[in-house]
């Protein structure tokens, strides 16, 4: 299969790869896929609790190119949004803006869904302030 | 050394110069019909297929009378099971095979159980092999034929086929084997390994696409078989379709070459392959053989990268072609079937890595390709969300992962 020069250039150079610790209050873990289905995403946004602005956001990923490409991309597009901005974020977004063909579009859903699971378990942490929060994993 | 390397030769081979060279006249000057019975065109064709009838047998054991011409294994495979099949219905309507053949040999055995026989897919050992109690256990009154494969495509295992043959005939039932990727490559021997049909390929072996054959035992016992063609009556009546000389020429000349140079090049690929291997597994961690190294085509590995998703892989070597057993290079995203029938799990699947090696390459090449495939993975692993909870210490089996 031909990757697209955007797929090709996260892939080569992937944006903000690495982890936050997942203990941080203000940082919200998203862990979607399995090894099984050949894919596993890692999202995790970092928060300014005071502007509720997303000021920083990493992405691991065990999956193909496209799947790689998805979440740089998404780490790309988190930083500087506020968390209610970021889940508006659709995996239409990123099929177009990756040229993503019919059968790598399950790979934009995953980063979606990593998007969602991340800020979902901000916002949990946030309204839980002082409880300690459960490891997701 | 030139870019792109080509090291998938489980897929296809290029045609060896000398193949190529045997065949060229058969298409412009000497382009006769074999079949052509009353002038010199028809004779010199006849008499190029019945060289290559001949060197065919030969490289096998075989007699150059049991050897039919096809258009390649998947119709070898055909023939040989609906053919087998068709002719012996009234003995028995049970065939065995096992869950590792290759599709032509799969899609072949669904078809006769819509058409009413019953078969067995015999499940594999984690090491790729066919377990013989198992065959054993399985085999009825109503088994007429054995097919099992003597070298498996993927991960290049040899099944003990003498044994199974000995098997199937303790009970009358025939034994077919597809032996597409063993021909040529290591020793085949129709007598010794007691094979009453096997299905050849040529461009597994330095040969041409499109031609191929099936060796039909003739003595002891005489395998019969129903044509799956209508036609002329071409090939003693089991195959009709005018003879492809040029390509069975070929087909021909490499069975020759393989035949002259088989052991030289069995000492050559294991050099090779084992040098790939070991600079593979001394660089890295966590890397899995899959399928047993001791029963095994000497040009094969392959291996699971763990951690690591094998399109992500292909694509960062990509100046080397080589093939993963990952769902998402495959159209259906499912993962290699063959390495889910090593129960090895499917997390692993999708990290395998294919290599075929060949009669072309050379040291500096493998030399390359272990350079290469190290520092991707090493790069992939620093991506890889699994590997970093594996340094961890997480037990990745047991966390709850949330599959969609
Ligand atoms: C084990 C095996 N059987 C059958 C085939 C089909 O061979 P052909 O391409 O000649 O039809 C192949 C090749 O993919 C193979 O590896
Ligand atoms: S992760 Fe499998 S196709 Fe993208």
């Amino acid at each position: 299969m031909a990757y697209s020069d955007k797929v090709l250039d996260h892939y080569n150079n992937p944006r903000n790869v690495g982890s936050f610790d997942k203990k941080d209050p203000n940082v919200g873990t998203g862990m979607v896929g399995a090894p099984e289905c050949g894919d596993v995403m890692k999202l995790q946004v970092k928060v300014n609790p005071a502007t509720g602005i997303i000021e920083d956001a990493k992405f691991k990923t065990f999956g193909c190119g496209s799947a790689i490409a998805s979440s740089s991309l998404a780490t790309e597009w988190l930083r500087g949004k506020t968390v209610d901005e970021a889940l508006a974020i659709k995996n239409t977004d990123i099929v177009n803006e990756l040229s993503l063909p019919p059968v790598k579009i399950h790979c934009s859903v995953l980063a979606e869904d990593a998007i969602k699971a991340a800020i979902d378990d901000y916002k949990k942490k946030s309204e839980n302030v002082g409880v300690e929060s459960k490891a997701h994993a | 050394m030139k870019l792109p390397i080509y090291m998938d030769n489980h897929a296809t081979t290029p045609v060896d110069p000398r193949v190529f060279k045997a065949m060229i006249p058969y298409f412009t000057d000497t382009f006769g019909n074999a079949a052509s019975r009353n002038h010199s065109f028809g004779w010199v064709a006849e008499d190029a297929v019945e060289k290559a009838r001949k060197q065919v047998a030969e490289l096998i054991g075989a007699t150059a009378k049991e050897i039919v011409f096809t258009s390649g294994a998947t119709e070898s495979d055909n023939l040989a099971l609906k053919g087998v099949a068709e002719m012996y219905a009234e003995k028995g309507n049970h065939i065995i095979t096992a869950a590792t053949e290759h599709k032509a040999i799969l899609d072949t055995c669904k078809r006769l159980e819509k058409e009413g026989y019953k078969v067995t897919y015999l499940p594999v050992e984690t090491n790729g092999l066919v377990d013989l109690d198992k065959l054993r256990a399985a085999m009825t009154d109503k088994t007429i034929l054995v097919s099992i494969m003597y070298a498996n495509n993927e991960i290049g295992v040899l099944q003990p086929v003498a044994e199974i043959s000995k098997i199937a005939k303790e009970r009358g039932a025939l034994f077919h084997t597809d032996a597409t990727q063993a021909i040529g490559k290591v020793p085949v021997d129709v007598i010794k390994d007691g094979i009453d049909l096997a299905s050849i390929s040529a461009h597994k072996m330095y040969g041409p696409k499109g031609v191929g054959a099936l060796y039909v035992r003739r003595r002891n016992p005489r395998v019969q078989l129903t044509a799956q063609m209508d036609g002329g009556g071409h090939e003693r009546g089991m195959r009709s379709g005018t003879l492809n000389v040029p390509g069975i020429v070929g087909l021909g000349e490499a069975c020759a070459i393989a035949k002259a140079e088989m052991s030289e090049e069995i000492k050559r690929m294991s050099y090779l392959r084992d040098k790939l291997k070991a600079r593979l597994m001394s660089s890295l961690d966590e890397v899995y053989i899959n399928g047993t190294m001791e029963h095994r085509l000497p040009n094969n590995l392959n291996i699971s990268f763990a951690y690591v998703e094998g399109e992500s892989l292909l694509m960062g070597i990509n100046e080397i072609a080589v093939s993963s057993g990952s769902a998402c290079t495959s159209a259906t995203l499912e993962p290699s079937y063959v390495l889910k029938a090593l129960g090895a799990g499917d997390d692993l699947a999708h990290s395998s890595i294919r290599f075929g090696l060949g009669r072309f390459n050379t040291e500096e090449e493998v030399d390359y390709v272990a350079a290469k495939v190290i520092d991707v993975v090493q790069k992939l692993r620093e991506l890889s969300p699994l590997y970093e909870m594996h340094k961890e210490g997480i037990d990745l089996t047991k966390v709850q992962w949330t599959a969609h």
